[in-house]
């Protein structure tokens, strides 16, 4: 075989460095050969509203955004973000301790402190550097981090971005949590990592449990709320605060490329120390800072959050009634009961999974298709992430686009 | 019995509760390549080990031991700490 110009290829055969992806190449050769829609591939046209776009030229309602609380259209959001980009610019070209801290960035960090009534705030690029940047710098060689094993990949990142140690409890067991904490050398440097919302299944963790026992166990405990920001606990400060532990919490890592519904990440905390993670995280210290046209849009999105009682009522009333109708239906789901806005629907394999994924997008519906190694124990599933602003109407054709599509492809 | 055979005895009873595909185990038996075990399979294993012993395996120290053998001693050594 010949290279094209200026594209190298090993000769005849040999080996070469993306042999280890073969086992994926092949996965994804062997989906697209039966005809199916590349599902990784979807471009959205036109964005009409945050619950619908245009994608193949057809309208599609939006069930796997993460914009849970609908702030993407926001009239107030937008022209915060407008009025930034004409006064401030497009972008900072720096890192936040030299030239890229902006009025706009420390204005977000207050936003959050008022959200999360804490006393220190960090703003990161992405919730990825957020996670990375704060359990590598936190945990150093000789400490140990204990985490789920569902455990988000930039949790897993941040561990192996450092030097501690690592050990991995089973899903949501808290006694499996609490055996591990008793066996660790009592004088080591301990952080407990947990999710509020874990975003395969959209199950909730047994915080109260959980932090409780890291606490008697002189740990230090992290709770990533990135799916349960806005939506979950009587203010939207997630479900450490739903199930009332927000306070021993010592790190609140979240996002806003979910329910803020821009792009960013965030580490808030009440340690009196906690400024100095400015100077020594290198996820914060060596990257660009937000263009402050986010941080604007970030700013007035979490502001608004905090009083939005009526959209979190109206999330869960969507929420309950889909996971009801979904079962009713007879598909298998990831949980027993809504949990948040995330409803799993089990797919048999992952054929199945992707010809389902395909009919519902034919029926007009967009669903995240998540297959290993995202999801736990090898399943395949349709991820439907609800929306605050998707109507009742909405929900019912939902539904219905589940019900056409599942006799369709025989997965019901 | 020395002490590393009586680890040996109940190592390989352990393997053998997780050895759902029948393969047959020696010390030089690799985890990954020759038991098959998928990562959930690897992690209910090595919390049975950690029961079994009252220790901690680290995913850092795990991801050293690739044999039967090699657990053994790592549980041995773990049990010396």
């Amino acid at each position: 075989m010949t290279a094209e110009p200026g594209k190298a290829a090993p000769a005849g055969g040999a080996s070469d460095l993306f042999d280890k992806f073969q086992p994926m190449i092949d996965i994804r050769e062997n989906l697209l050969s039966t005809g199916v829609t590349d599902p990784f591939s979807l471009v959205m046209e036109r964005v009409e509203s945050p619950t619908v776009a245009i994608c193949n030229g057809k309208r599609t309602i939006l069930l796997g955004t993460y914009n849970y609380m609908g702030q993407t259209f926001d009239p107030d959001v937008l022209a915060a973000g407008k009025q930034a980009l004409d006064e401030f610019g497009s972008g900072t070209t720096g890192s936040r301790v030299l030239n890229g801290t902006y009025q706009g960035h420390r204005e977000c960090e207050e936003a959050l402190k008022r959200f999360y009534g804490m006393d220190h705030a960090m703003v990161f690029s992405t919730g990825y550097q957020a996670n990375l940047g704060i359990i590598s710098t936190m945990a150093g060689k000789d400490d140990y981090v204990i985490l789920d094993i569902d455990s988000h990949a930039s949790i897993y990142d941040g561990c192996a971005l450092g030097n501690a140690q690592i050990v991995a409890f089973r899903h949501n067991d808290v006694e499996a949590l609490e055996k591990r904490l008793k066996r660790l050398p009592a004088e080591a440097g301990k952080l407990v990592v947990l999710e509020g919302v874990y975003s395969m299944l959209g199950d909730v963790a047994p915080l109260k449990e959980m932090v409780a026992i890291s606490k008697a166990h002189g740990a230090m405990v992290l709770v990533d709320e990135a799916h349960s920001m806005g939506f979950i606990g009587p203010n939207g400060r997630g479900v450490a605060e739903e199930q009332g532990v927000l306070d021993d919490v010592d790190f609140v890592i979240g996002t806003f490329s979910k329910s803020v519904g821009t792009v960013g990440g965030f580490c808030v905390s009440n340690h009196p120390k906690f400024e100095i993670l400015r100077l020594v995280c290198r996820p914060y210290v060596f990257t660009a800072s937000l263009p402050p046209s986010v941080v604007a849009t970030a700013a007035v999105s979490i502001d608004k959050l905090r009083d939005a009682k009526d959209k979190r009522d109206h999330l869960w009333a969507n929420s309950r009634r889909l996971h009801g109708g979904l079962k009713e239906l007879g598909f298998t789901l990831g949980t027993e009961t809504p949990q948040s806005a995330i409803i799993a629907v089990i797919m048999p394999d992952l054929e199945k999974g992707a010809a389902m994924w395909e009919a519902l997008l034919q029926e007009g519906l967009y669903v995240n298709l998540a297959r290993p190694p995202a999801t736990p124990a090898g399943m395949t599933l349709l991820r439907c992430s609800l929306c605050a602003l998707h109507s009742e109407q909405q929900v019912g054709e939902i539904l219905g686009m589940f019900e056409a599509a599942g006799k369709r492809v025989g997965v019901i | 019995m020395t002490d590393r055979d009586e680890r040996k005895s109940k190592i390989l009873g352990l393997v053998a509760e997780f050895n759902k595909k029948g393969i047959a185990v020696a010390e030089d038996t690799r985890f990954a390549q020759d038991l098959e075990w998928d990562s959930l399979t690897v992690m209910d294993f090595v919390a049975a080990v950690e029961d079994e012993f009252d220790i901690i395996i680290t995913m850092n120290r795990a991801a050293e031991i690739e044999t039967v053998g090699s657990l053994i001693d790592a549980v041995g050594e773990l049990q010396g700490q």
